[in-house]
């Protein structure tokens, strides 16, 4: 878990060229779901950071950057996981993490029982035609 | 930002693009977003997720499938995301996860390789998902009208067919559109099954 970096006698062993070394869950601690109870995070889920969301010295450098990334406005969970260049499923967990610490705040999609109300399937036909 | 609406709910709808390998999916979430085109990846990794029978053979495996989108904002607190499904067949069982709660679903279709949507075709129907079939037109194909292209897709009556350029925007928000009323459609025809 800990103290997994291996470095040349330089600092590195790798250039850029290499791609990412780093198995993508290795900075989720292995961790593959999110360790709250929380409801699968959809891929449209909007995240929002919370106004106070200190950077956390317990939080990896990945958590801060998800946190950055949504702190002006809210970012769909894909839209995260572009902009952060990490799998869905990384996201997910370390959303899972800012979540338990109260850092985000998630507002999951309307339901599809009471999705298409039809003032709303208006509107976006609406916007679509004004676009 | 404007702080003024924090009580407006923010609503976020789904629609799905699919068909065939290499037939404009991209290329039309990338010509009607209005946010650069983003890939996502998705780590498949867990064991036992159904993986079809005639492989018979039990393996955890690591798959890496991206998936394209994009994203249109009808207005402050509603948008729509587009999500460009993964062409190749075997990652039919992602399609389960990008399914759920979408508004609905575009199916491209090549007219030369109709075959291709056949999949895609099959499953939105069998979820009762809206969906419409967009038949790109590529240059140099011989045009089709849609009630042949219904007649061969074997659609239910009602699924609308729409030829359309997947480069052009206009072309691709009139897609979306007839998307869009026929799911208001099928929904309104629900309502109405579930009170009788």
């Amino acid at each position: 878990m800990n103290g997994g970096h291996q470095r040349g006698p330089d600092g590195h062993w790798y250039d850029d060229a290499a791609g990412p070394l780093v198995r993508p869950y290795a900075m989720t601690g292995g961790r593959t779901r999110p360790g709250t109870a929380v409801a699968a995070l959809d891929l449209i889920a909007l995240v929002l950071a919370e106004p106070g969301a200190a950077d956390d010295p317990a939080l990896e450098p990945e958590h801060n950057a998800l946190l950055a990334l949504c702190r002006d406005e809210p970012l769909s969970v894909a839209e995260l996981a572009a902009d952060a260049d990490l799998p869905v499923g990384v996201v997910r967990v370390l959303l899972g993490d800012l979540l338990t610490l109260g850092s985000v705040r998630v507002s999951t999609p309307v339901p599809p029982a009471q999705l298409p109300d039809e003032r709303i399937l208006r509107e976006v036909i609406n916007g679509l035609r004004a676009l | 930002m404007d702080s003024g609406h924090s009580e407006t709910p923010v609503m976020a709808l789904k629609i799905l693009i699919a068909g065939g390998f290499g037939v404009g999916k991209t290329t039309m979430v990338g010509a009607v977003s209005e946010i650069r085109p983003l890939r996502t990846e998705e780590q498949l990794t867990e064991a036992g997720r159904h993986v079809d029978d005639t492989m018979g053979v039990e393996r955890k495996s690591t798959t890496t499938v991206a998936m394209d989108f994009g994203r249109i904002t009808v207005r402050a607190g509603l948008s729509l995301y587009l999500f460009g499904t993964p062409g190749q067949d075997r990652f039919w069982f992602l399609w389960d996860e990008l399914s759920q709660g979408a508004l609905g679903a575009v199916v491209l279709a090549d007219t030369r390789r109709l075959e291709d949507s056949f999949p895609a075709v099959d499953f939105f129907e069998h979820r009762k998902i809206p969906f419409a079939v967009a038949v790109n037109r590529f240059p140099g194909t011989q045009e089709h009208r849609p009630e042949d292209i219904a007649r061969a897709l074997d659609l239910q009556d009602g699924t609308p067919v729409v030829l359309c350029d997947a480069r052009d925007r206009a072309s691709g928000k009139e897609v979306l559109i007839a998307l869009v009323e026929h799911a208001g459609r099928m929904h309104a025809a629900r309502l109405l099954e579930s009170v009788s």
